[in-house]
């Protein structure tokens, strides 16, 4: 019955979307940026989130768009190469004239159009967990921080599960590194002993894990409970859990838990070699919620196909969309200045029942999940925070950047130093 | 007043004596489901700690359906109804049903049906599976199958308590299996650390010297350690002695398992480098092609086997099997295609055909991208190549590795009968050492380029059916072997089969030595650095090809 419904709806919207350019082309129209790649390695994961934007772009434009206006996409294609980024993003910026854009997946491509965005004085958001320690004037970072992710991840193995032996195992560059630099201060902290983590870093696609589980299952037999915290870079993931499977170390021995294997990878994968694995997330298809139903269906209309999943980025510009339209309606203009005036403090709800507010150091808040992959794909959440937590841009546990705080409200600074009281003038490292 | 004595109630006692005789047995047992029922409505809003323990006041009700419940609860088939919060026990939980089977938990009797999303599972989490597996292996000792008893005691062992040790006691008095009673004495000797007598804890120590298993080495480690005030825990000296003599034996035996492992995880990933390699050094050594697009081939074969499994759902464990001989046709015949319409106008002309290959290269990866879409594809790996071969506690082999290593050695030695036994063997041989000669003896040669083109191919196909066993199958699966193919070519000996062999094999035995202490990454550095400096006294590779000798090589 319902299913009937949507489905009619599903075809008048997916009618209008596609009459909207020519329609809306004549009027004058907003023009939103999708900088994503739609080819190249990264376009498994990056093609959705343009299909994400233009999903809300398509629910906007139903509802009689912003300001008394029509929202236009203008998608280009990066093809997963950082340079091309930066060409794309200027393309967009000066010759389209966007008033947003949203885009990015990987810290180097988010690095690469930095100089461009603060130039032209754009607005970017963000979408994807990432590394922090950044706070730019034009960007509003909607995934999560490592106070958002990595950080509580601990927490749960620590005092739910009574880990006591960490194995910090990632791909490398810069993420993992500056992700374990963070949770090795943070686990020294908490008075985990030297001997008791164990850091390791292989190099991008590494599919001889051997030696790597061999030397993990010795190190996590040695009395104490121990956990892998995995910052793996994607393709390197599949053959890692095979050989965790093949050398039978069960997640009920040593759990691994992941900060970027979510829904969307794990679509193409035979999971049962990953079952009772752990990911930390600010949000899972699974959790059940008035708003994330309607979101999974509307989704799967759009995308005209019942198998397709929803993940964390995918909400992230879900609310980062909903933010800036909020904001764009009480600045009652999209000039950029004017918009990013407006968004600190901009609240819209979430897709798991809580609320996002915008921070004055452009992050947001979000509440944080802990799931366990179950063997169709999906994730049970096993625990989750109390509430939101706000995003930290400068990690507090690294000595380079505890005195760091980013403030656009008051101190109009991305890069504050509250002991010596400089805004050290770049908005990033 | 008076006192109401025993003897004036007297038939009040009787009748109430009576009363209880003449109950019938349902309605006690109608109590004890009535309990049983109350302890497994507590699992409705438990937390997983709160799970836990009433798991284990469940298991204390001694009712005979705890561990049907606790099964269901560990196998994701424990629910609870929505409309009455009910729980129920479901048959299978698999999500194509369309509605589940329902079998009340006290009674283990079919309750009808349900909808799937009327229900809500009870969720568990790796603590509580892990309790649970231990908790239901005190179930399983009683098995008739000696391989489950095993699996139960092992289980045990991961956590001993009164009550496990209790149930092992009685169970060794009547276990007739030696290797399930090896298992209890292990678990009773780790209990009788725990003695009074400090003899009883030598001759424990002493049993458990030749146990190779993580729990008695750390629990022997124990005993040598010294509290805060610098007391040793083990005040024993004769146990402590023991304990050091039993852990020195151990090490001893667990440094000979490591060494033996680190060999064969290098002899496996370096028949993986030299299956991967084989391919190209045919074609390279005879045909003096270099096949940039030799990757793409590898991912061909890959996608081949995606493919069988797609047409044989149902037959997973033989869909390898028959993935081998479709791939050497697959990708034999795409290779003989690039050599006919592109390669044989290029010969001689080495940069061309290094332009001209790399191009095919990006034709291949597009087209899969086109036709599969460029995420990855799923191959299962069948199950008699999962799992692991266990020697002992201390030293086990994975059978995917194992099979590779085989599966290698057996394609290497069909090439070297088809090269040194058939008249097509010979014609290459004679084209790769002296074309022209050939050519005046009568050999086709472009035939017979052909031809090494189409063997060459197909190997790589067939080494792509291996390789998608081990990484992922997606367009990029070729990028990631062709630069370690090469490697393992010029370091081997170019045209070389056996150099191929050996080389593959000692760059696979060399980087895995050093992983441990460099890193993977440093770890391949110094490989490549090893092999530049080779390179630099030995031009040729480790069995240079020069003219005759070949043949004999």
């Amino acid at each position: 019955m319902t299913l009937k419904h949507t489905c009619l709806i599903a075809c008048i919207s997916l009618v209008i979307g596609l009459g909207l350019p020519v329609a809306a082309g004549a009027q004058d129209t907003i023009k939103v940026g999708v900088l994503h790649s739609l080819s190249g390695t990264m376009a498994i994961s990056e093609t959705t989130l343009k299909d994400t934007i233009l999903l809300m772009i398509d629910e906007q434009n139903k509802k009689g768009g912003l300001l008394g206006r029509q929202l236009e996409a203008v998608v280009v294609d990066p093809a997963s190469d950082w340079p091309l980024f930066a060409e794309r993003a200027r393309e967009l910026l000066e010759s389209e004239g966007v008033d947003v854009v949203f885009g990015c997946w990987t810290s180097v491509s988010r690095k690469s159009v930095l100089p461009v965005f603060e130039e032209n004085n754009g607005l970017l958001f963000y979408p994807v967990q990432y590394e922090g320690e950044e706070s730019s004037k034009n960007v509003i970072y909607t995934g999560a921080a490592p106070n958002q992710q990595a950080i509580p991840a601990i927490d749960y193995l620590m005092n739910e599960v009574g880990i006591e032996r960490w194995v910090l195992e990632g791909t490398d560059y810069v993420y993992p590194r500056t992700t374990n630099r963070i949770l090795e201060a943070y686990l020294q902290q908490q008075g985990v002993a030297d001997e008791d983590i164990s850091i390791n870093y292989t190099p991008f696609g590494h599919s001889d894990w051997q030696t790597r589980v061999s030397t993990i299952r010795r190190f996590g037999s040695a009395g104490k409970a121990t956990a892998v915290v995995s910052t793996i870079n994607g393709d390197a993931n599949v053959p890692f859990y095979l050989e965790l499977a093949n050398q039978e170390v069960s997640a009920e021995d040593i759990p691994v838990i992941a900060f970027s294997v979510g829904e969307e990878e794990l679509s193409g994968l035979d999971t049962t070699p990953l079952v009772g694995h752990l990911a930390a997330w600010n949000y899972f298809q699974s959790i059940s919620s008035p708003a994330n139903s309607a979101f999974i269906s509307q989704w799967k209309d759009f995308v005209g196909s019942q198998d397709r999943t929803t993940n964390d980025p995918m909400e992230a510009h879900f609310i980062g969309f909903n933010l800036w339209a909020k904001a764009v309606e009480q600045a009652g203009t999209t000039d950029v200045d004017a918009v990013l005036e407006a968004l600190p403090g901009t609240e819209t709800p979430n897709l798991t029942g809580g609320i996002a507010r915008v921070l004055p150091n452009h992050h947001i808040t979000k509440p944080v999940y802990i799931g366990e992959v179950r063997a169709n794909g999906q994730f049970d959440v096993v625990w989750q925070t109390d509430g939101t937590v706000p995003g930290d841009a400068w990690s507090d546990f690294l000595p380079v950047s505890e005195d760091t705080e980013a403030d656009w409200v008051n101190r109009n600074c991305g890069n504050y130093n509250t002991q010596t009281n400089v805004c050290s003038g770049t908005a990033y490292q | 007043m008076r006192v109401v004595t025993y003897g004036e109630w007297q038939p009040l006692w009787l009748l109430l004596a009576v009363c209880f005789l003449l109950l019938p047995v349902a309605a006690n047992a109608q109590t004890a489901d009535d309990d049983f029922r109350a302890v497994v409505a507590e699992f409705g809003d438990a937390n997983f700690r709160e799970k836990e323990s009433v798991a284990e006041r469940l298991l204390e009700t001694g009712h005979a359906s705890a561990r049907a419940v606790l099964t269901a609860l560990l196998e994701d088939r424990f629910f609870f109804r929505q409309q009455d919060q009910q729980p129920f026990i479901v048959e299978s939980s698999d999500e194509n049903l369309s509605s589940f089977a329902l079998i009340d938990p006290a009674s283990l009797e079919a309750a009808g049906t349900s909808e799937p999303d009327q229900l809500d599972r009870v969720i568990t989490n790796n603590r509580l599976r892990r309790f649970l597996r231990i908790t239901i292996a005190r179930f399983a000792l009683s098995s008739p199958d000696a391989d489950v008893r095993v699996d139960a005691v092992k289980q045990m062992l991961r956590s001993l308590d009164a009550a496990s040790i209790e149930l092992l006691r009685e169970r060794a008095i009547e276990e007739t299996n030696s290797s399930v009673s090896y298992e209890i004495d292990t678990a009773l000797a780790l209990a009788a650390l725990d003695e009074d007598e400090g003899s009883a804890r030598v001759a424990a120590i002493n049993t458990l010297a030749d146990r190779l298993s993580p729990e008695v080495y750390n629990r022997l480690s124990l005993l040598l350690e010294r509290d805060e005030d610098g007391n040793f825990i083990e005040g024993n000296e004769d146990a402590r002695l023991a304990a050091t003599e039993a852990i020195r034996r151990i090490d001893a035996a667990r440094n000979v398992y490591s060494i033996i492992e680190t060999a064969f995880f290098g002899l496996s990933l370096g028949s993986v480098l030299a299956l991967a390699a084989i391919g190209l050094t045919i074609t390279f050594g005879v045909s003096g092609v270099i096949n940039l697009a030799h990757g793409e081939l590898l991912m061909l074969g890959a996608y081949t086997t995606y493919v069988v499994q797609l047409a044989m759902p149902n037959h997973i464990d033989v869909s390898i099997l028959v993935a081998i001989p479709a791939a050497f046709l697959v990708t034999g015949a795409v290779g003989v295609l690039i050599e006919r319409s592109i390669i044989r106008f290029l010969y001689g002309r080495p940069l061309e055909t290094l332009l001209a290959t790399f191009g095919v290269s990006l034709l291949l990866q597009q087209f899969v991208r086109s036709v599969f879409t460029a995420n990855n594809r799923p191959v299962v790996t069948p199950s008699w190549m999962s799992g692991t071969l266990q020697f002992n506690e201390a030293f086990s082999l994975t059978y995917n590795r194992m099979s590779i290593v085989l599966f290698t050695l057996i394609v290497f030695a069909i090439l070297l009968l088809v090269l040194k036994r058939t008249r097509v063997g010979l014609e290459m041989r004679a084209v790769s050492q002296n074309r022209l000669m050939a050519r005046a003896l009568g050999v086709r040669s472009e035939w017979v380029d052909a031809m090494t083109f189409g063997l060459g191919a197909g190997i790589a196909g067939v080494a792509g059916v291996a390789l998608s066993q081990l990484t992922n199958v997606g367009p990029n699966l070729g990028q990631a072997y062709i630069v370690d193919s090469f490697l393992v070519v010029v370091f081997g000996g170019v045209g070389n089969i056996w150099g191929t062999l050996i080389g593959g094999m000692s760059l696979g035995i060399v980087n895995k030595v050093l992983e441990p202490f460099a890193g993977a990454v440093l770890g391949k550095i110094f490989v490549l650095v090893a092999v530049i400096l080779f390179i630099q006294r030995r031009p040729r590779g480790l069995f240079p090809q020069t003219g005759r000798a070949a043949e004999s090589s």
